[in-house]
């Protein structure tokens, strides 16, 4: 009992342990061998690839893949009820009842109004949010790249709002911007008059898109960030040594080389404003009116949260969104193939 | 022993999207563990001292069975329920009732869906009675007496009924309720102006607009009136003056003189700040405006007899408020009735314990205690014969429950219709939302009663009624 020291115990125990894991994962591996060795047998090694894929495809199936054809059915049928099989086919009933306009201009003309007021406004807000973020984020990536002191702190600071769930971001600015919130406190500190940010149509639009600005950037300003920092030095070497200045740096050296980082931060930031949702509807409910009602709250309105939950034409309105969608993806797929292959 | 690891390396990973895919189903195997400790003292049997002992049968343990109730609290009923609900558990051990206490706008928005996809609770409490009509239980097979139903809950079973049917039983007023404005009477005394019902029983909504607004400038309050965003708190004043509602046939039609009218003072009372935009332009849905009467913000508050619980509790004696009869017009001088009613759900799998479960809330002794705690009129006619000891001292609650009972038998008959109508929520909720519409300035009042009626018409033929 002496001779078994300290180190010697030790040594014991991990022997043991080790013994004891190999002994079950041998028969873990064995009993797997045992299930899969004749099914390799039978469909081959390289069919072997669709069986490893089989639980992630069926997950996908269930869970993306069938909601999506459900949907794509659910755009040709009427009535109020959940379940297809109760549910009428109505042809392209759906479809007319969302495209039917004497004036495409004027969203009051439209059988379905609310429908063209939300295209409207999904247009405006991607001209704007997306236009806006991406001069935005460029600006702030261009900074953030020079050694400036506290570079880190700073790239830190930008990025935090994109951890913060959407929800938060809005009743922060919430709290910020409603009748008796920060802004108009201070306003009326200094003797103004209190302004309705919320509920005039102009102001809301204008916050909604500057609040979805601020609070994806930083994403955007990391891609871009990263873009720059691929550039190689040696080419602004080679121009200073030319003799360019800073803005023929920037037009003839930067931009060109930054354009593929800057099509995918283009095309993301698209998909991204097209589907915009949760952030708005808990700042501004897509009010004043329909001021701020976009595409997807116009679908989960007549789907979900309207009395008669018209489940028809809500599918046909995000079939409809989902081809939008479809075209921009392609359009990134195309691009960031296209850059690879530079 | 490469393929061997390799095998493995794939297994595993197999395993794990199995087991993650399944995941949700592992929390409801824990109660089943749980259970198992009460096996537990079976050794304590083994001494068996006496023979008596022996004779006499183990108890058997009860099967408990777990209801479900969605419940919304305006005030304190999710507490006073609850005091109910122990008693009735108390009383029957087979029976535990969780008590689901959601949002208001999880009844009006989620529960419907739950419902649809046969995914609803056993019991819920819910204001939009005709149009959940086709879920409910009918609990007439389970109760011990129908009879004291139909006499103390009569004139509301037809509220819960879908439609075509006369005679089911489907669940009890947890409270009736009747709209009305309150007012800060502090606030008319601070600005020296009389309370203009005080000296006459039909005060207009202009003039109340009128008055409430010399109020407001002179006490420096941030608006005059305030009314909930909702269709039916813009009801009754619009029965009042003149809105029919209801074409001869029974159909809903919005557009009349009455109704243009009311829409009409309401645009104007948004335009020039009587009322704030804050409620109907600032939000989706239904939005109540209670906080700007609590806060003192409003001189006047269109609402119903509900808040009288919550107005208790958090203004107390803090000013003086006081509900007033509902204001005239050329027609009538009317609010809407209204209600909670608590109801089974058909997809329950226990109804026989889900009718046993209401008909001990219904019966008159619990109703009378629910009432009194909360401040509710209750929807009980026995009990409105015999009146409530409701549990406040406080003057201002008491005045406001005495007029909101005396508005009662006020009520025209066009707001006990549209009330009554299975498919009301389709067209006040039409009605609230292109009004706001209005408000904002994307829609003239004429275009907005078309897309009103539109709504209404496609909603009611994806309901399957046509004209």
């Amino acid at each position: 009992m002496n001779n078994i020291n300290k180190p010697n115990l030790i040594k014991i125990i991990k022997d043991g342990l080790t013994a004891s894991a190999n002994w079950i994962l041998n028969i873990f591996v064995n009993t797997m061998d045992w299930i899969m060795d004749p099914i390799q047998r039978k469909i081959g090694v390289k069919r072997m690839a669709y069986i490893f894929l089989l639980p992630n495809l069926l997950i996908f199936g269930i869970f993306v893949l069938f909601p999506m054809l459900l949907n794509f059915y659910y755009a040709f049928t009427g009535g109020t009820k959940l379940f297809p099989q109760d549910r009428p086919f109505v042809g392209f009933e759906n479809f007319r009842i969302l495209l039917e306009c004497e004036n495409y201009f004027n969203p009051n003309t439209c059988t379905e109004d609310l429908f063209w007021r939300a295209v409207y406004n999904t247009l405006k807000f991607v001209v704007f949010q997306v236009g806006g973020m991406i001069i935005l984020s460029l600006i702030t990536a261009l900074i953030l790249n020079r050694k400036i002191v506290a570079r880190g702190f700073f790239r830190s600071v930008f990025f935090y709002p994109v951890l913060l769930s959407p929800v938060v971001v809005a009743l922060i600015w919430k709290w910020i911007l409603q009748r008796d919130g920060l802004f108009n406190a201070v306003i009326m500190q200094f003797g103004g008059e209190r302004i309705n940010f919320l509920l005039d149509a102009n102001w809301a639009t204008f916050w909604v898109i500057f609040i979805s600005i601020w609070a994806n950037m930083g994403f955007f300003t990391l891609i871009l960030l990263a873009g720059l920092q691929s550039i190689p030095p040696d080419l602004y070497e080679a121009g200073s040594m030319d003799g360019t200045n800073d803005w023929q740096s920037f037009w003839h050296i930067t931009m060109p080389l930054l354009m593929p980082t800057m099509f995918v931060v283009l095309v993301l930031s698209l998909i991204r404003a097209v589907q915009v949702f949760d952030q708005i509807y808990v700042l501004t409910g897509g009010g004043p009116g329909s001021a701020t009602l976009y595409m997807v709250q116009y679908i989960y309105n007549k789907g979900f949260s309207d009395q008669i939950h018209i489940f028809g034409l809500a599918a046909a309105a995000s079939v409809l969104m989902a081809v939008v969608l479809m075209i921009f993806t392609l359009i990134q797929l195309y691009l960031t193939r296209k850059s690879d292959a530079v | 022993m490469k393929k061997k690891i390799f095998t493995l390396f794939v297994t595993l990973m197999v395993v794990a999207l199995i087991i993650t895919s399944c995941a949700p189903a592992a929390p409801t195997a824990a109660p089943v563990v749980e259970q198992q400790p009460t096996k537990a003292p079976e050794p304590t049997k083994a001494p068996e001292p006496t023979a008596a002992t022996v004779e006499e049968p183990a108890p058997q343990p009860v099967e408990t069975v777990e209801l479900r109730m969605t419940w919304y609290t305006d005030g304190n009923e999710d507490v006073a329920i609850r005091e109910l609900l122990d008693k009735f558990e108390a009383a029957n051990p087979d029976i535990k009732v969780v008590l689901d206490n959601v949002a208001y706008s999880t009844i009006l928005e989620n529960l419907p869906i739950q419902l649809e996809a046969g995914q609803g609770p056993d019991m819920a409490r819910v204001t939009q009675l005709g149009d959940l009509s086709p879920y409910y239980l009918d609990l007439t097979p389970y109760l011990s007496d129908p009879g004291y139903w139909e006499e103390n809950f009569g004139p509301f079973l037809n509220w819960m009924r879908p439609p075509g049917d006369t005679e089911g039983i489907y669940g009890m007023m947890t409270q009736l309720t009747v709209t009305g404005p309150y007012i800060n009477r502090t606030l008319f005394d601070q600005a020296g102006i009389a309370v203009p019902s005080d000296s006459s029983d039909s005060v207009t909504w202009e003039e109340w607009a009128d008055v409430t607004r010399q109020v407001a400038e002179a006490t420096g309050t941030d608006f005059a009136m305030t009314m909930d965003r909702t269709g039916h708190r813009l009801a009754g004043p619009a029965i009042s003056q003149g809105a029919k509602f209801f074409d001869a046939d029974g159909f809903p039609v919005i557009d009349d003189e009455g109704f243009r009218k009311m829409a009409q003072l309401m645009i104007d009372w948004h335009k020039d700040g009587t009322m704030p935009m804050d409620v109907w332009a600032g939000a989706t849905g239904y939005l109540p405006a209670a906080d700007f009467f609590i806060n003192g913000q409003t001189v006047l508050y269109m609402s119903g007899s509900w808040q009288i619980g919550q107005f208790n509790e958090k203004i107390g004696d803090a000013f003086d408020w006081e509900v007033i009869p509902n204001p005239c017009g050329p027609a009538a001088c009317t609010g809407m009735p209204g209600g909670a009613g608590l109801v089974g759900i058909k997809t329950t799998k226990y109804p026989e314990q889900v009718a046993r479960v209401l008909d001990f809330l219904a019966q008159e002794e619990n109703i009378a205690q629910f009432s009194a705690k909360t401040l509710f009129i209750p929807g009980h006619l026995g009990l409105s014969v015999k009146g409530v000891e409701y549990e406040t001292d406080l003057e201002q609650a008491k005045q406001a429950l005495n007029m909101f009972v005396s508005q009662v038998g006020k009520l025209d008959q066009i707001a006990y219709d549209m009330q009554a109508y299975t498919y009301n929520t389709i067209v006040l909720n039409a009605i609230r939302d292109r009004l706001t519409q209005v408000f904002v300035g994307e829609l003239t009042l004429d275009e907005a009663i078309v897309r009103m009626q539109q709504e209404i018409d496609d909603g009611l033929a994806a309901e399957g009624v046509v004209r």
